[in-house]
Formats: C-alpha cells, structure tokens, sequence
C-alpha cells in the first residue's frame, strides 16, 4: 500500500513515545549512568571509566554464562523449529478438532512462567514426581537437583513444552493461507510429499518462521524464570543463564557498576542480532509484494 | 482427521503436554499426607481442602485479585496509547517512521532482568512502589510495542479508500477512528488485547521486583509460599490450578484468531 508523507502523524505515536520514554529510556539511563561510576555507599558516585567494562569483558564467569546461553538457545531453536514445523503439517484444518487443538496447544502459553516452574519441579522431582519416578523405575539415575545433565534436560524439556506450540501456532498460521489450488496442481503433477513441503508449503512459511525464530531467540537468551524455579541455576552453576547471573549480580549481590556494564553488553548482543533478523525480514516482505 | 498418522502425531503432541498439567491438577486434589507418603495416579482421599484455603485466606486469593487488576490496567494502557500509532504507522510515512519503528520493537527484546533494578529505582523515587499502576506501566515496556505491531499488521489490511470516503463524506477524524475504523479491527483489538493479557500475566520478575505487600502478584505469593512452608505441595499445586483459569478463558475468545496473532497480524 503507498503511504503519503505527514509528518503531522507524529502526534498520534506522541502518547506511545512519551510512555515508552518514561518506561525504557529512563531506565536505561540509569543503567548507563552505573556502569561508568563506582560508589562506597552513601550515594556518592564517582567517575570510574570503562573499568566495569573491562572487568565483564574478561571476566570468565560472565563466559561461561554466556557459553551456557549460547548453547541452551541453539538446542532450543534446533529443537523447536523443526518439531513446531513438524507439529503444524499434522494439525487438522479446520472444525472441532482443529479448534480443540488450537486451545489446547495455547495453554501453556499462557501458564505463569513461574507456574510453568512450579508444574515441572512438581513432575520432575524424584520423590513425588511422576516423570522422577517413571525415570527411576525405568532404572535411570535421573535426578535433577545433583547431576548437571539432568538438571539441562529437564530445563530444555520444560521449554520444548512450554514454547513448541507457538513455532507451531505461527506455522499453522501460515499454511492456512495456502490456496487449497496449489495442492490440487501439485498432485496433477504428481509432486511428492517432500516436493509439496519444499516448494509450496516452506516458502508460504517463511515469513512467519522468520517471526518464530526471532521470537524464540530474543526470548531463550533473556530466559529467567522458568530455570530459576525449576533448578535455582545449579546443581553449582550448570543451568546459570546470563538473566539468572545478572538478576544474582545486582539484586543479591548489589554489584551496581558491574551489573550495568553487564546488562548494556547483554542488551546489545541481543539487538544486534534481532537488528539481522528484522532486516531480513523487512526485506522479505517487501519482496513479496 | 483425513490421515491417520496425523491423528497419531497430534494425539502423542497433545499428550506430551497435557500430562504435566494432569499432574499438577492431581496433586491439587491430595492431601499432603496423600502426595509425599505414596505414589497414586489419582487421589485416593479426595479433598478439596486446597483450593478452600486459598479461597478464603486473603493473603492468597488478594494475589489473583492484584494480579488481575494490573493485568488489566496494562491491557486498557497499552491498547488506548498503541491505537493512534497503529494507525499513523500503517497509513502514514513520516520522518524517522522506520527508526521509531525498529526502535519501539527493541523494547520489546529488552530483557527484563536489565531493567528490574532501574525500575525498583525509578518507580520508588515518583512514590509507586507497590502499587498496581507501577506494574501495569512497567509491562508496558512490552507489551506496548507488541500491541502497535499487533494493531499495524491487522491495520494494514484494511484499504486506505474507506478512510478517504469517511474524510470525503465530512467525518472528522476522532468520528472516523471510532464509529467506522475500529468496528473493521475489532478482531485485531480483541487479539492485541489478548496478547497484552498474556503477556502481562505471566510475567514475574518485573511485577515481584515492584511489588511487596498491597500489590503483590499471585505469582510471587507462590514463591513465598514455597520457601516459608517447604512443602506444603498441596496448595501450591491448587494455587498453581487456579493460575491456569484466566489463561484458559481468554483462549477461548479468541481462538480463531489466536494463530494469526501470534504472527503479529502478518499472515
């Protein structure tokens, strides 16, 4: 559609900007503020430089937290991706049973994230859990509170069934707007089953895949609650994502100046790479039309 | 179902995660004698005397109460403020329209975790801590952005010649938004609204950090609960029970429209 130019259009976003100014940019000017002063309490601030800056930029636990976010949102994405794909091709079109799923798919999305923390320490736990306890009767070793690999495994089930049906809920969406003609000329032609995948229903989906990973990502790499609950970041530091060590570092531990310089770092990583993502995906939809 | 194999993928998807949710509804009907002593695929001495202690002590049910109206402050907030740019977005170019644009989503990949101290700061220093207002404009940190892309998407699909008729036929423009432009969005006000709820509900890091008494969330009434009383299982799983409520309601309303929603109205 051509829009025309107005710039008089400015005081409808007004009440968004001002609104957004005092909820974001204040905020992160406080943010930017700590991360260049230190203090000795009593609100006395003083210049300290890009020392903090510095410190987090060498500071080895802030990589291996970031190597543990890094890999825990690959597994996520390489998980969800293809299953919610996977997941949406199976679900039924239309009728009862397509809203059936639909309403069910949706329900843990809207679970408290640290509900959805609760619901599966409760499953989980060796004791009363029914997944500790099948586990355990299967003869596996599983315990999510002492062995790393478990305590990861559960944190990544737990995603897997908290987030996969928004991938599939956003695909699904997208082969609904598949004209039921292009599978008509796909089967005179006698296309195979992964030749209608490739070449009908992936490209219809590609918008809104783009969405569901963009989604994914910015949302896997500030996860906090859901771990937080589930393991408390350990057994030791095994499941410490990048939220859980910076809520640790500013709230417990009060390290202002560190906790800033953190926290800018971490919201710049996160930027850029969505920043990839938009772009690509403005670019597609002006492809498209 | 046409094929069979999809029945068979979409029965194992649904079951996968419906059991945990079984699981949790299970315990809240045991007692807790019941849940740490044996091992039962159902309560074998129903009670409901989980839910009855929530539902009449008021340091419980308040947590649904506070968590509701928050909830509900940021939905009318964000949709009232995010209609007008919606529109100026999807009908107008304008100087630093891409910029605000990219800028307004990049709020919505802050992590909350940067923004929990600022916010305790911020918010005590105007005098709001503790009170609902200061969550719902909090959350609007996310849920704003989102609403104007929900809004600009379903906004876009509505041709620019209804809005020249109504100018032509002397509708000025508050007249125009209200009595023509919004029945034709209606279905995107009612998922942008959904999406606010959403959203807002199942936040917890930011509504704790700005909450301790007065306006406390459900959600962090159960975090409490947990580390106070160790193991009263039954009530938090019943606590847990009752969060899902909400959620499933809202569902309901909207769910012919919840997968196109979540596309952010681009489909």
């Amino acid at each position: 559609m051509d829009k025309s130019q107005n710039n008089r259009a400015w005081f409808l976003v007004l009440p968004v900007l001002v609104l957004v100014a005092f909820s974001a940019v204040i905020p992160l000017m406080t943010v930017v503020n700590y991360s260049v002063q230190d203090t000795f309490g009593n609100n006395a601030f003083f210049w300290a430089g890009l020392e903090w800056f510095e410190e987090i930029i060498t500071s080895e636990r802030i990589h291996a937290a970031l190597g543990r976010q890094v890999l825990f949102t690959a597994i996520i994405l390489a998980i969800q991706v293809p299953l919610g794909i996977f997941v949406a091709l199976h679900m039924p079109k239309k009728g009862f049973w397509a809203s059936l799923c639909l309403i069910l798919m949706a329900m843990p999305l809207l679970i408290p994230f640290n509900v959805v923390g609760t619901i599966w320490q409760i499953f989980g736990r060796v004791d009363i859990g029914l997944l500790g306890r099948v586990l355990t009767a299967l003869g596996f070793d599983y315990n999510y509170t002492s062995d790393w690999l478990d305590a990861w495994a559960t944190v990544i089930v737990m995603d897997v069934w908290h987030w996969t049906s928004l991938v599939a809920l956003l695909c699904y969406a997208g082969l609904q707007s598949i004209p039921e003609a292009y599978y008509q000329a796909a089967k005179i032609d006698q296309a195979s089953r992964w030749a209608v995948f490739r070449h009908i229903e992936l490209p219809k989906m590609r918008g809104v895949l783009l969405i569901a990973v963009l989604l994914r990502f910015m949302d896997s790499f500030m996860i906090y609650t859901e771990p937080f609950v589930v393991t408390g970041g350990g057994p030791g530091n095994a499941t410490t994502f990048l939220s859980i060590d910076l809520v640790k570092m500013a709230i417990g531990q009060f390290d202002l100046g560190p906790a800033a310089a953190f926290s800018i770092i971490y919201f710049l990583v996160i930027l850029l790479i969505s920043w990839v993502f938009y772009t690509v995906m403005t670019n597609l939809d002006r492809e498209t039309k | 179902m046409k094929r069979p194999g999809s029945a068979i993928v979409m029965t194992l998807y649904l079951l996968f995660l419906m059991v945990p949710v079984y699981w949790l509804v299970n315990m809240s009907l045991k007692t807790n004698a019941e849940i740490t002593r044996t091992f039962t695929l159902w309560p074998q001495d129903l009670t409901f005397q989980n839910y009855v202690t929530i539902l009449t002590d008021p340091s419980w049910y308040m947590g649904y109460v506070n968590s509701l109206t928050y909830v509900a402050m940021n939905t009318v907030i964000s949709i009232t403020v995010a209609l007008p740019a919606a529109y100026a977005f999807s009908r107008y170019r304008f100087l630093g329209d891409k910029h605000l644009f990219f800028w307004l989503l990049t709020n919505r990949m802050a992590p909350p975790a940067v923004f929990a101290l600022p916010f305790f700061q911020l918010y005590s220093s105007v005098g709001l801590f503790d009170t609902h207002i200061a969550v719902a404009l909090a959350h609007c940190l996310f849920n704003v952005p989102l609403a104007v892309w929900i809004l600009e998407g379903f906004m876009r699909g509505v041709p620019r010649e209804i809005d020249e008729t109504a100018y032509i036929d002397g509708y000025s423009f508050p007249r125009f938004f209200v009595r023509i432009f919004m029945p034709l969005i209606a279905s995107g006000v009612g998922v942008a609204a959904f999406f606010c709820f959403m959203f807002s509900w199942v936040e917890l890091l930011l509504s704790r950090t700005l909450t301790s008494v007065n306006a406390k969330p459900i959600a962090a009434t159960m975090t409490r609960t947990v580390s106070a009383s160790g193991l009263d299982w039954g009530v938090l799983a019943a606590a847990g029970v009752l969060t899902l409520i909400p959620g499933g309601l809202v569902i309901w309303f909207v769910r012919n429209y919840i997968a196109k929603g979540f596309a952010l109205g681009r489909v």
